[in-house]
């Protein structure tokens, strides 16, 4: 075992050349995936860069554009935050179910995103938003959209030396809202047997004039389901809509069995979930008035 | 004990509420846990253990380990005495060493996935990690038995080749899996179905669990150059460790001294030991002291889950209510070792009913899992709720409220239960109908919402306790015991000793002490604390009464039988009855001679010497306890998710000397109960290996998870006790099941047998209609 | 290949100025409870998942054994052993005592500092609030009824009434 080494530096430069000289570096924001992984054995890194010191990762900037949200910011400054749960609910109820309030005092949204778990609660709801991130790297910023960044179960397209710097959220038009649900057998501390999340937009008269549908813990990556939306646009949430939603949904997983749940109860409660969402969704828009 | 004993009803400090003696430090941070103690110089050990389910080990290999720095000692089961086929002496229960030994080391063979190898010990933490996976073990890999189906097959791999079933005449010629078998009958079974109107049978699976206390094990073990041992440990019983130690390593128990920390948690699980015995011989071997604390992971996989069962139940009922018939047949899971409490599920399945037709039959399997230990009024819960959920589905049948059906089958004093001894007082009747009379019973429920409701029993267990109590000079009160202190019991030492000794609560202080410094106790276990370890406080405070009045009289040259102790006070009589005196008919006569038990205490050194008294006693006046859970539920039939909205528990306490830690009790059993029902289980993957040994996914109840769980304490006194006190620890994770599974079916529509009752596994019955 | 040069960080801990050595890969309950003696601060999993291990990291409620010691430096840390003492307890110390909503009480000083975050947060929390904010506070025996009784007490005494 080679000796683990512990650094904090204070800009995206210094950190970025820190990741590139190690040979086997991790990035830490509130380590409480990154903590328990390496508590349990499953990594043993050689170096440690506590990216918390460095301002981008802490920034949160609410603006005409929308939402900048530095990717190392913890749960619970973002749930503490009227103005982004006004504008965002779905998400920010996503970020907030993760773990317990001790877990929200350090878990952030890039934490949730780089991990790459197919479960991370957080995902589908930023995916459902059309939310971008914002990678920086020794060649300077690039971005990618928040459903193209994972690539598999504990996969994605960071280079060793790049840095999720925040995630984009565009603002969302009138009378839009967002929902996010999971399937969990507590009503706590359990990772997402499914997730549904459900961004949409209405016009005067009611109808969904643009939605988008993200799912989570029933693929190898959160899934945005293009499918499910079309079945929300044009209506106006209809019983039909609303199995057509489940139904897109459930079709579009692919789900395996574990040990929090089989596959075959998680396509099924994935649709549940999106149909439920949706409605959710649908009564924040309309109380948007 | 007598029979004919009274049982004291008028109380000044029992059945008060004072403040925990303890409580302080435990708010503040304080109060030291297994693992809070440290020593100058001290290493940590690590445990290798097994990563296959079966397999014998050809060789381990130390050499890489002993070159890193730091590295001082290391062990294997070469280190500890060959069990051979004895029975550990004076044991609580009748335990062979060679199923005890072998879980703290491996010999020949490991059998579940985790058993301990080896050990390491080193100056730090991180190096005897390091060091431990330079240790080599060769091994030659087993085909594995994981369930007991696959351990009853035929042709099952065998986990012992010397494992002959007991309990078979004549004896069995070929070995096998099963260790113990029994049946137990009355009646005649077949009479009593034939005489039934409703036959009801159903098999219903109880999962693998753990006992999941918060505290994991830890312990500090140091040797003196003499070889005394002295162990530092989280334990429910300091002589057991004391007692297992030495059985294990072959130290004498006179050359051990074991003191319990404060414990977080044990409900069973820490009755007996796991990493006691290393750190001994790590302590020994290395001249230094050495710690061990078991890894939340390792609890999971390498201490003592608690038994799955699968039993069937047939049950037989008249149209009046009447049960004519019980026949229950049960395989309960022992694990690699024979140590389940198969037979009190036989026995005590049935005992809530007088039914005269019983048969009760049971077998325990090893399979390549961890060595089971107990939980909570071990081998119950499984058979309780087979029995349970039929009797409720019986009483629907026949159309009778499940409340009335019960009290129409409940036992009683002088009813004579499988296992042959007769109730004295029992509260069952009293229990039901506290349940049937409590608000929650009427409720109205809704759309997707069902009830459920279940009884249970515990025998509850006496055995052996020490006590003794000091007076300080100024008159306060030391209370010594060795029955470590789990869930409040200082508080009730306190109580009882202020009563008998008529001062107030405040000026006791109960301690737990050490081994050296008390005489031998049972572990605090079987719900025996208050009845027994309290059962001896409170003869040692009557004969430190005794002793107070005898002082009292030489001061006032006049005899003994002159003076009476009235509320902390010697009081000379002057000829009124000591009962008059008490009561308050009679008062003290004017002028009579007082003294407080302070002032006693201020002269004791020139009065004969310090104030001081010791009782020890083998309990034999236990009585059983009976409880009652309503418990209401929702369904969310998109999902199978059930939501627990009401829970009611009534009990038979006999008598609660502390009744806020009483309901404690109640309230904290029932919420294991409905963790196991509806989500606790242990999930092996195909290699034997635990899937969920986290808090993360073995899931228990979490404070979001729960209504407030509505408590009744009821108190028919146990006429054996001086205060009428039974035990009441175990009875109440006994009934929640059953009530649990019997309101999700009945909300659900469904005939879920086979818990936990899974969102996965409730939403495929449901929607298998 | 074992010796781990350690790290000097300087903090504030319960109000005073602290300061110690830790491994790089040290967590923070660890230094807590075996370098500064703070064994208040219990461990019951080191994963997460109990909250036994429960303190305050400037002003997030943590479980600090998932906070890497060295992460501390230059911040301020309370404990239990912080919040309260004899003669001078915090209510939801007393609070807890007189609903007896401890039995073992290994889970206790992680609900004392989780506790005492949600009253200074939301001084009138509902009972759901109250389930919610410490579900992550595992408690194995009390079944939670006497906890959530005890917190909501305390914020009622806080709140003066
Ligand atoms: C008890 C408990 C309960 C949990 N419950 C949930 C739950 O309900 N839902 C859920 O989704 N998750 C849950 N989690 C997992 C975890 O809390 C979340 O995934 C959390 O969002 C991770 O954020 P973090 O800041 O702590 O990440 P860290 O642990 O710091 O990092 C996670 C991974 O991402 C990398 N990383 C982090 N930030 C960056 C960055 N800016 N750039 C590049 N790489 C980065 C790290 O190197 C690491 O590999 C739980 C964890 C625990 C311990
Ligand atoms: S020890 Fe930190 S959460 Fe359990
Ligand atoms: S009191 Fe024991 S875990 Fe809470």
């Amino acid at each position: 075992m080679q000796s683990l080494q512990f650094a904090a530096p204070t800009s995206l430069a210094e950190a970025a050349a820190l990741l590139g000289g190690s040979d086997n570096p991790k990035v830490l924001a509130g380590g409480t995936d990154l903590l328990v992984q390496m508590k349990l054995g499953l990594r043993e890194p050689a170096l440690v860069v506590d990216i918390k010191r460095i301002p981008e990762l802490g920034e949160v900037s609410l603006g005409a554009d929308g939402l900048r949200l530095g990717a190392a910011v913890p749960g619970a400054e973002v749930t503490a935050n009227a103005d982004i749960a006004a504008l965002y609910p779905g998400f920010v109820e996503a970020l907030g179910l993760i773990g317990s309030t001790q877990v929200q005092g350090r878990c952030s949204p890039g934490g949730n995103l780089c991990n790459s778990s197919p479960a991370a609660d957080s995902v589908p709801a930023m995916i459902a938003c059309g939310a971008q991130c914002n990678i920086y790297g020794p060649n300077g910023m690039r971005s990618v959209p928040v459903e193209a960044f994972n690539t598999g179960p504990g996969r994605n397209c960071l280079a060793a030396d790049e840095i999720l710097v925040s995630l984009e959220f565009p603002r969302p038009a009138a009378r839009s809202a967002d929902a996010y649900l999971r399937f969990i057998p507590r009503t706590e501390m359990d990772i997402a047997v499914a997730g549904a999340a459900v961004a949409l937009t209405l016009d005067d008269a009611g109808v969904c004039t643009a939605a988008r549908v993200a799912i989570g813990a029933v693929a190898p990556t959160a899934l945005l389901v293009p499918a499910a939306a079309e079945a929300l646009v044009g209506s106006k949430l209809d019983d039909a809509a609303l199995a057509a939603v489940a139904e897109a949904a459930s079709a579009a997983a692919n789900p395996i069995s574990d040990k929090r749940g089989t596959a075959e109860y998680r396509r099924k409660v994935v649709g549940v979930l999106a149909r439920r969402a949706a409605l959710i969704a649908q009564s924040r828009a309309q109380a948007e008035e | 004990m007598t029979s004919d004993m009274t049982v004291k009803t008028q109380f000044r400090h029992v059945g008060s509420r004072p403040v925990r003696p303890d409580g302080l430090d435990k708010v503040t941070g304080r109060a030291r846990y297994g693992a809070d103690m440290n020593l100058q110089g001290q290493l940590y050990g690590h445990i290798i253990r097994s990563p296959h389910a079966h397999a014998r080990i050809k060789s381990i290999d130390f050499s890489e380990a002993l070159k890193v720095p730091g590295v001082l000692a290391t062990m294997s089961g070469a280190d500890l005495p060959e069990p051979g086929e004895a029975l550990i002496p004076g044991a609580e229960i009748e335990m062979k060493l060679k199923n005890v030994s072998p879980v703290i080391m491996a010999r020949d063979k490991v059998l579940y996935h985790s058993h301990a190898v080896a050990a390491v010990a080193a100056t730090s933490p991180r190096i005897a990690a390091e060091a431990a996976k330079l240790v080599k073990v060769e091994y030659e890999v087993l085909p594995a038995v994981l369930d007991m189906h696959a351990a009853l097959a035929e042709d099952a791999p065998l986990l012992h080749d010397d494992n002959f079933t007991v309990g078979i005449d004549p004896p069995p010629e070929k070995p096998s899996n099963v260790s113990v078998q029994i049946e137990m009958a009355k009646g005649d079974l077949e009479a009593g179905f034939a005489a039934a109107d409703v036959v009801i049978e159903r098999t219903v699976n109880v999962p693998m669990c753990h006992q999941a206390y918060i505290e994991p094990h830890a312990c500090v073990a140091k040797a003196d150059e003499k070889g005394r041992i002295d162990i530092w440990c989280t334990t429910q019983g300091p002589f057991v460790v004391r007692l297992l130690v030495a059985e294990i390593t072959g130290i004498p128990q006179k050359d051990i001294k074991v003191t319990a920390s404060e414990i977080g948690g044990g409900f069973g699980g820490k009755t007996t030991v796991y990493i006691e015995p290393v750190a001994a011989v790590l302590a020994k071997k290395s001249g230094r002291p050495v710690k061990i604390v078991m890894s939340r992971e390792e609890v999971f996989r390498a201490s003592g889950p608690v038994s799955d069962s699968e039993t069937r139940v047939k049950i037989g009922a008249k149209k009046d209510g009447t049960i004519t018939a019980i026949d229950s047949d049960m395989i309960m899971n022992t694990g690699a070792y024979s140590a389940s409490a198969m037979f009190a599920g036989v026995l005590f399945g049935t005992a809530p009913y007088t039914a005269e037709n019983i048969r009760s039959k049971g077998r325990e399997v090893l399979t390549n899992l961890p060595r089971v230990w107990a939980y909570r009024a071990p081998g119950a819960p499984q058979a309780l709720t087979a029995v349970e959920c039929v009797v409720s589905e019986l009483a629907a049948a026949i159309g009778m409220d499940p409340i009335e059906f019960r009290l129409k089958n409940a036992v009683q004093e002088g009813d004579v239960p499988l296992y042959g001894m007769p109730f004295s007082a029992v509260g069952l009747k009293e229990c039901l109908q506290a349940a049937k009379d409590h608000p929650n019973y009427q409720a109205a429920l809704g759309e997707n919402q069902g009830r459920g409701v279940a009884c249970a029993f515990w025998i509850n267990a006496g055995m052996q306790s020490s006590a003794s109590i000091h007076v300080t000079p100024d008159g306060g009160i030391s209370v010594m015991t060795g029955s470590p202190d789990i869930g409040g019991s200082r508080a009730s030492m306190a109580l009882m000793a202020a009563e008998v000794l008529g001062v107030p609560v405040e000026t006791v202080h109960p301690a737990v002490v050490d081994t050296d410094s008390i005489g031998f106790c049972d572990g605090t276990g079987g719900s025996r604390t208050t009845l027994a370890t309290g059962g001896a406080v409170i003869q040692a405070a009557e004969k430190l009464v005794e002793e107070l009045r005898r002082r009292a009289a030489a001061a006032w040259s006049v005899s003994i039988d002159d003076v009476a102790w009235l509320d902390g006070k010697a009081v000379e009589r002057c000829g009124v009855g000591i009962d008059e005196l008490i009561e308050g008919t009679s008062p003290v006569k004017d002028g009579a001679k007082v003294l407080t038990l302070a002032e006693i205490a201020l002269t004791a050194g020139a009065t004969g010497g310090p104030l001081t008294a010791v009782a020890s006693l083998h309990a034999h006046n236990s009585a059983p306890s009976f409880a009652v859970n309503v418990c209401d539920v929702e369904v969310d039939p998109e999902t199978g998710k059930v939501d627990v909205l009401r829970f009611t528990c009534a009990q038979d306490a006999g008598k609660a000397i502390h009744p806020a830690y009483v309901e404690g009790q109640m309230q904290g059993g029932a919420v294991q109960g409905i963790g196991w029902a509806l989500n606790e289980e242990y999930l092996f993957n195909a290699d034997g290996v635990l899937d969920n040994a986290g808090f993360l996914d073995y899931r228990i109840p979490v404070a979001s998870d729960l209504p407030m769980i509505d408590t009744v304490i009821v108190e028919v006194p146990n006429p054996l006790h001086p205060y009428g006190v039974r035990g009441v620890g175990e009875v109440s994770i006994c009934p929640p099941m059953p009530a649990v599974v019997s309101a999700v079916n009945n909300a659900a529509g469904t005939l879920l047998y086979d818990l936990p009752m899974s969102p996965p596994k409730l939403l495929a019955a449901i929607d298998a209609g | 290949m074992t010796t781990q040069k350690k790290l000097h960080i300087s903090t504030t801990l319960n109000g005073e100025p602290c300061e110690f050595l830790c491994e790089p890969g040290q967590i923070l309950s660890d230094v807590l409870r075996n370098t500064l003696n703070l064994t208040g601060t219990k461990e019951g999993c080191t994963t997460g998942d109990c909250g036994a291990c429960s303190v305050m990291l400037d002003d997030a409620l943590v479980c600090s054994c998932l906070v890497l010691a060295a992460e501390a430096e230059g911040k301020s840390i309370e404990t239990v052993e912080g919040v309260g003492h004899e003669g001078q307890l915090h209510p939801v110390q007393e609070k807890l005592l007189e609903h007896a909503a401890l039995q073992c009480g290994i889970c206790t000083p992680g609900i004392v500092v989780a506790a005492k975050a949600l009253l200074e947060k939301n001084p009138d929390p509902s009972e759901e609030e109250t389930r919610y904010w410490l579900a992550g506070n595992l408690c194995r025996c009390t079944g939670y009824d006497k906890i959530i009784r005890a917190v909501m007490d305390a914020g009622a005494t806080m709140r003066g009434e």
